[in-house]
C-alpha cells in the first residue's frame, strides 16, 4: 500500500501532504505561543508597581543569537535552492551551518540562563543606603551578586536562608544531610534597580562604568524575601523563562530533525529525490517559524 | 489522479517490502499504522476509561445518597461503599477509612470523573476511534495522510492515560481541584496529583494535535477521485470541523497547562494573585498573577471541546437515520454549513462560563449574544434530522434506535442550555446540579447514545458479524430509562439551589440538619439522590449486556451476508469485510452525492457512490 | 486531473529561477539584520512615550515577521488551501488575544487583577 502525493502534489489543491500537515501544525503552534504572548500582555499590564522586570537581560548577547538565528534561517533557505539545482554538496554545506547556530543559539542561551541564576534580588526589611553611582540612595531592594563562605552562590531563596534539618528514611540512615541556617551572607550590590525608569537605568549604568562595587554584610534576620533570578523570582521571570524555554525546545526540536535529515535520512536523495526536498522545505518551515517566534519575542522581552 | 497513484506507486521500495511477509502480532496490533486497527484500539481504550469513568462516579452517588440516609440514622452515621469499599481502603490507604470515602477522595474522584470522560473517553472514542476507522474509508483513501504520527498520536493518548491513572496510587491521591482545574485552588493543594494531571494533559493535548492535524491533511489531500467537497458524508464533515476545533482551541489549553506546571512545579505566580492567603498564612510566593487568566485560556479550549464531543455524534447519527429511513437526508447543505457556523461561533463564546467572575457588563452582553447566535446552527442541524425522518420507511434497528433517542436528549441537553447564557438566569444556576444535568444530557445521552448507534452501525463493517439485535434493544431501552432517571432529577435539584461538588450531598445545608433553616434544601430536593444512585446503578446493570454482545458477537455473532449488510450508500461499504490494510481492492472513483436511497427508476433502494 | 505531468512541472525550479530565488534571500536576510540593529539601536534612544516605544518595536517586528513568513516561507506565492488554514488561524488568534484583553479592560472599577 501507498499513500499518494507524498512527493508529488495532488492536482487540484496543488499541494503534498506534508506540506499541509506543516502549515495545520504551524497554525496550531500560532495558538499556542499566541495564548503566552497575550498571557505576557496581560502579566504585564497587570503588574503591581514596582513588580515588572525591565533592562535587566543582556543586550548585546540577545542582539548576537538574533542575529545567529536569522543566518540559520537563511541557510536553510539557500539549502533548499542548493536542491532544486540538484547541487547536493552545496545543500549539506548550508545545512551544517544552520545545526551549527542552532547550537550556538542553545549554548548562548545556556550562558544567559546561567548568569541569571547568579543573580540575586533581596528584599530588606527596612532602609539601607547603597551606592547607585556617584550618589548614595537609601532603599530596601537590593540587586546583586550573592556571596556565602567566599563563593557565589546559584538559586539562593527564603527557605535556604532558613536551613533544612536531616532528613532519615525508616530505619534511621541519614539520607539527607542537614543543612545549617545562614546567619550572614555579602551581596554585592548593582548600582542600579529594575524599579528605574529606562533612562535613568541606562544613565546609573554608564556612571558605575568601572567603580568598585563595595560588599555589604546582610543579615538574614533583615531579609523579608530572597530570590534568584529564576522563574519563581516574578511574573516578569516567569513568562521570561517560560517563553523562551519553550522556544528553545522548538530549536532543540527542529535542530534534530533538520540533523537526522541531513545525516541519516539523507539516503532518501538518492532513491526519492523529489519526496526529500519536501522534507527539507517541511522542516525549513518549521526552522523559520521558530525564527518568526524569536522575531517577536527579542523586542518583547529584551527591549520593552 | 488515479495515474499520479500508480506512477507514485514504483518509488519508495522500503515501503513496498511490507507486502511480501507477514507482520508479527506485535506489529499488527500494537504498533500498526494501519487505520483501522488504531481506530479499534482507541476505541478499546476509550471502552475502558469509560467504564472506569463510570465506576468513580458511583462510588461519588453512594457518598451522595449517604449525605440524605445519614438524616435518617442517628448521629449522621455515614455507611461504607459496598463491593469495592475495602478494595479502595486497600489500594489507597487514608483516604477511604474502613470503605467510607473521604471528602479528600471525594473531589479527586470528581475532578477525574470529569478528566477521564472528557479527556480520555468520549473524545478518543468519537474522534479517535470512528474518526480513524470511518473517515479513511467514507472518503475513499488508502489509509491516513501520515499512518506513523497517526500511530504515535495513539501512544501519546495511551501514555496520558496512563499517567492520569497511575496519579490515584501516588500519595496524597489524584488531582482534586476538578476538572476545570481552577487557580489558585489547583496550585495551593499541597499533593502532587496536580502536577501528574499536568503531565497527563500535556500528552493529551499532544495527542489530539497529532491527530487533528492527521485528519485534517487526509480530508484535505485523500480524497477519491471525484469526492468533491460537496459529496462528502456528513460525518466527515463533522470530523473535519472537530479536528479544526482541536487543532487551535487545545494549545491555548497547554499554554496554561504549561503555566499552572510552573506554578506548582517551580513556584511562579501565573495565576496566583499578590497578597495570596493558604491556610491563614502569606503564600511564599512572588504574586502579580492572574486567575483570571487560567479561566479565559481553560474555557478557550473548554467551549470548543463541548462541540467536540457532539459534532462527531451528530455525524454519526445523521449516517445512521438517512441509512435507516432509507431516504436522502434533508438539507444537506444545511446541514454542512450549520457545522462550519458552529465551528466558527464556538471559539467567541467561551466567557459564558465566567459570568460570575465579576465581569464587565458590556463584554459580558457580548457572549451573551454570541451564546444565542451559537444555539441557532445546532437547531438547524436537529431540525434537518427530524425533518429527514418525514415520509421515511424507518428501519427500528439498534442503530436506529440509539439514533433517535439522541434528537429528543440531545435536545433536552441544548435547550436547557439557553438559560444558562443569558447572565442574569446564570447567577442562580452557575455552579448547581442543574449545569450538571444540562452538559451530561448533552454529552451522556448525547454523544454516548450516537456513539453506541455507531458501535453497532459499524461493527458488520470491522468483524463481518452483526451484533445481537435483542441484546441491543434491552440495552437500549434500559439505558434510555436509567439515563433519565439519573439526570432528570437533577435539574429540579439544581433549580432548589443544589451546589455541586459536595461530597455529602448537600446534608449540611438541608433542613435535615438546620430544621426550618429559609433556603435550606428540603427532604424532597434530598431524597432525589437516593433515586438517582438507584437509577445510576440500573444503568450500569444495563451495560452488561452491551459489555457482552459486544466481545461475544466478535467470534458468534449473526453473520453479515455481503459486504453492505445496511444496503448503505457511501464508500466504507463497499470494500471488503473487514477491509484489508490498504483498505480499496481498486481506488474508487465517486460518481455522487452521499446519500443517494431510493433513486427512482434503479432496481435497488439505495445507489452507492461509486456506482453511476 | 489527468494532466499530472503538468502539476510536477510546476513543482521543479529552473536554474535562472533559483537563483534568482537566492538574490530575494540574501536581500531579506540583509533586511533582517538591519532591522534587528534598528530595533536595538532605537530602543538605545529611550523615547519619553512608553506607547512611542511599544509601538516602533513591534511595527518593525511586524515587518521582519512578514519578511520572513512572505519570502523564506513562501507564503507570497503559496496555494489557496495554505491561505484558507491560515485564515482561520487568524480569526481565532484575533479572537484569543482581542476579546481576552477586552475582557479585561471591561471589568468594572476598582477590580483587582493581580
Amino acid at each position: 500500500m501507498e499513500i499518494p502525493f507524498t512527493s508529488k502534489p495532488r492536482p487540484d489543491t496543488g499541494i503534498y501532504n506534508s506540506k499541509v500537515g506543516i502549515w495545520l501544525f504551524l497554525a496550531s503552534e500560532v495558538m499556542l505561543f499566541g495564548a503566552l504572548f497575550s498571557a505576557y500582555i496581560l502579566l504585564r499590564v497587570g503588574a503591581p508597581e514596582g513588580t515588572w522586570v525591565h533592562g535587566l537581560l543582556n543586550i548585546p548577547i540577545g542582539t548576537f543569537n538574533t542575529a545567529v538565528l536569522i543566518t540559520s534561517s537563511v541557510t536553510v533557505v539557500l539549502g533548499w535552492a542548493s536542491l532544486q539545482v540538484g547541487n547536493f554538496g552545496r545543500y549539506k554545506f548550508y545545512q551544517a551551518i544552520t545545526i551549527l547556530c542552532a547550537l550556538a543559539f542553545l549554548g548562548i542561551k545556556s550562558y544567559e540562563y546561567r548568569e541569571k541564576f547568579l543573580h540575586h534580588e533581596v528584599w530588606l526589611n527596612h532602609k539601607i543606603k547603597v551606592k547607585h553611582g556617584h550618589q548614595e540612595v537609601e532603599t530596601d531592594r537590593i540587586i546583586g551578586h550573592l556571596e556565602y563562605e567566599g563563593h557565589h552562590q546559584y538559586f539562593w531563596n527564603t527557605k535556604r536562608l532558613k536551613g533544612t534539618p536531616e532528613e532519615k528514611d525508616k530505619d534511621g540512615k541519614v539520607i539527607k544531610a542537614a543543612v545549617p541556617p545562614v546567619e550572614s551572607f555579602k551581596m554585592i550590590p548593582d548600582a542600579f534597580h529594575y524599579t528605574m525608569t529606562p533612562k535613568e537605568l541606562a544613565h546609573a549604568r554608564k556612571e558605575s562604568a568601572g567603580v568598585a562595587h563595595e560588599e555589604i554584610e546582610i543579615k538574614a534576620s533583615d531579609v523579608k524575601r530572597l530570590s534568584a533570578f529564576v522563574p519563581s523570582h516574578s511574573t516578569y521571570f516567569a513568562i521570561y523563562f517560560t517563553l523562551t524555554g519553550l522556544h528553545g525546545l522548538h530549536v532543540l526540536g527542529g535542530a534534530i530533525v533538520i540533523f537526522y535529515i541531513w545525516g541519516p535520512g539523507a539516503k532518501m536523495w538518492k532513491t526519492d529525490p523529489q519526496r526529500y526536498m519536501n522534507r527539507v522545505e517541511v522542516s525549513g518551515l518549521f526552522w523559520h517559524f521558530v525564527d518568526l517566534v524569536w522575531i517577536f519575542l527579542f523586542p518583547v522581552i529584551y527591549l520593552l | 489522479m488515479q495515474a499520479t497513484t500508480h506512477t507514485e506507486s514504483h518509488k519508495g521500495a522500503h515501503d513496498a517490502h511490507h507486502h511480501h511477509h507477514e507482520p508479527g502480532f506485535l506489529q499488527k496490533y500494537v504498533f500498526s499504522t494501519d487505520h483501522k486497527i488504531i481506530g479499534i484500539q482507541y476505541g478499546l481504550t476509550a471502552l475502558a476509561f469509560l467504564f472506569f469513568g463510570f465506576l468513580l462516579m458511583l462510588c461519588m452517588r453512594w457518598s451522595i445518597a449517604e449525605g440524605a440516609n445519614a438524616a435518617q440514622i442517628k448521629d449522621y452515621v455515614i455507611r461504607p461503599i459496598p463491593l469495592v469499599g475495602g478494595l479502595l481502603e486497600k489500594l489507597l490507604g487514608d483516604v477511604a477509612p474502613k470503605g467510607i470515602m473521604s471528602a479528600d477522595l471525594y473531589n479527586s474522584f470528581g475532578a477525574m470523573h470529569g478528566t477521564i470522560m472528557v479527556f480520555l473517553a468520549i473524545v478518543p472514542l468519537a474522534f479517535g476511534a470512528f474518526g480513524n476507522y470511518v473517515v479513511p474509508l467514507q472518503i475513499g483513501a488508502p489509509d491516513m495522510a501520515f499512518p506513523r504520527v497517526n500511530m504515535a498520536s495513539y501512544q501519546f493518548y495511551f501514555i496520558g492515560g496512563v499517567i492520569m491513572f497511575v496519579s490515584f496510587f501516588i500519595p496524597g491521591g489524584a488531582a482534586q481541584a476538578g476538572w476545570t482545574s481552577y487557580s489558585p485552588l489547583a496550585t495551593t493543594i499541597p499533593t502532587h496529583g496536580q502536577a501528574f494531571w499536568l503531565v497527563g494533559m500535556v500528552f493529551l493535548i499532544s495527542s489530539s494535535l497529532l491527530g487533528a492535524v492527521n485528519f485534517i491533511a487526509t480530508i484535505i489531500q485523500l480524497r477519491a477521485p471525484g469526492m468533491t467537497w460537496m459529496r462528502l458524508p456528513f460525518f466527515v464533515w463533522a470530523q473535519f470541523v472537530t479536528g479544526f476545533l482541536l487543532l487551535l482551541a487545545f494549545p491555548p489549553l497547554e499554554a496554561a497547562g504549561v503555566m499552572q506546571l510552573m506554578d506548582n512545579v517551580f513556584g511562579t505566580s501565573f495565576f496566583l494573585p499578590t497578597g495570596l492567603a493558604v491556610g491563614g498564612r502569606l503564600a511564599d510566593v512572588s504574586g502579580g498573577g492572574s486567575p483570571l487568566l487560567w479561566q479565559h485560556l481553560f474555557w478557550f479550549l473548554g467551549h470548543p471541546e463541548v462541540y467536540v464531543l457532539i459534532l462527531p455524534g451528530m455525524g454519526v447519527v445523521a449516517e445512521i437515520i438517512a441509512n435507516n429511513t432509507r431516504k436522502s437526508l434533508w438539507g444537506y447543505k444545511s446541514l454542512v454549513y450549520s457545522v462550519l457556523a458552529i465551528g466558527f461561533i464556538s471559539f467567541i463564546v467561551w466567557a459564558h462560563h465566567m459570568y460570575l467572575t465579576g465581569m464587565g457588563t458590556k463584554i459580558s452582553a457580548f457572549f451573551q449574544t454570541t451564546t444565542m447566535i451559537i444555539s441557532i446552527p445546532s437547531v438547524i442541524i436537529l431540525t434537518c434530522l427530524f425533518i429527514s425522518l418525514w415520509g421515511g420507511s424507518i428501519r427500528f434497528n439498534t442503530p436506529m434506535l440509539f439514533a433517535l433517542a439522541f434528537l429528543p436528549m440531545f435536545g433536552i441537553g441544548g435547550l436547557t442550555g439557553l438559560p444558562l447564557g443569558f447572565a442574569a438566569a446564570d447567577l442562580h444556576l452557575h455552579d448547581t446540579y442543574y449545569v450538571i444535568a444540562h452538559f451530561h444530557y448533552v454529552v451522556a445521552p448525547g454523544t454516548i447514545f450516537a456513539l453506541m448507534g455507531g458501535i453497532y452501525y459499524w461493527f458488520p463493517k470491522m468483524t463481518g458479524r452483526f451484533m445481537s439485535e435483542f441484546w441491543g434493544k434491552v440495552h437500549f431501552v434500559g439505558s434510555f430509562i436509567f439515563m433519565n432517571v439519573v439526570f432528570q432529577p437533577m435539574f429540579i435539584q439544581g433549580m432548589a439551589g443544589m451546589i455541586r461538588r459536595m461530597a455529602d450531598g448537600g446534608l449540611n445545608y438541608s433542613t435535615f440538619k438546620n430544621p426550618g433553616a429559609v433556603g435550606g434544601l428540603g427532604a424532597d430536593v434530598m431524597n432525589m439522590h437516593k433515586i438517582i444512585l438507584i437509577g445510576a446503578v440500573c444503568l450500569g446493570l444495563c451495560q452488561i449486556p452491551f459489555i457482552i454482545n459486544l466481545f461475544w458477537s466478535i467470534k458468534n455473532g449473526k453473520k453479515a451476508t455481503s459486504d453492505n449488510p445496511w444496503g448503505s450508500t457511501t464508500l466504507e461499504w463497499q470494500t471488503p469485510t473487514p477491509p484489508p490494510h490498504g483498505n480499496f481492492d481498486k481506488e474508487p472513483i465517486v460518481v455522487r452525492g452521499p446519500y443517494d436511497y431510493s433513486l427512482p427508476g434503479k432496481d435497488k433502494d439505495f445507489t452507492p457512490q461509486n456506482q453511476a | 486531473m489527468s494532466d499530472h505531468s503538468h502539476s510536477t512541472e510546476a513543482h521543479k525550479h529552473s536554474p535562472q529561477e533559483v537563483s534568482k530565488h537566492v538574490k530575494i534571500y540574501i536581500g531579506v536576510f540583509l533586511a533582517l539584520l538591519v532591522g534587528t540593529v534598528v530595533t536595538v539601536g532605537l530602543n538605545a534612544v529611550h523615547f519619553d512615550s512608553i506607547k512611542l516605544t511599544v509601538a516602533i518595536a513591534l511595527f518593525v517586528a511586524v515587518i521582519k515577521a512578514s519578511l520572513v513568513a512572505c519570502y523564506f516561507m513562501h507564503l507570497i506565492s503559496e496555494k489557496k488551501m495554505i491561505y484558507v488554514i491560515l485564515g482561520f488561524t487568524a480569526f481565532f488568534f484575533v479572537g484569543l488575544m482581542f476579546i481576552t484583553l477586552s475582557a479585561y479592560a471591561d471589568l468594572p472599577a476598582n477590580t483587582v487583577t493581580h
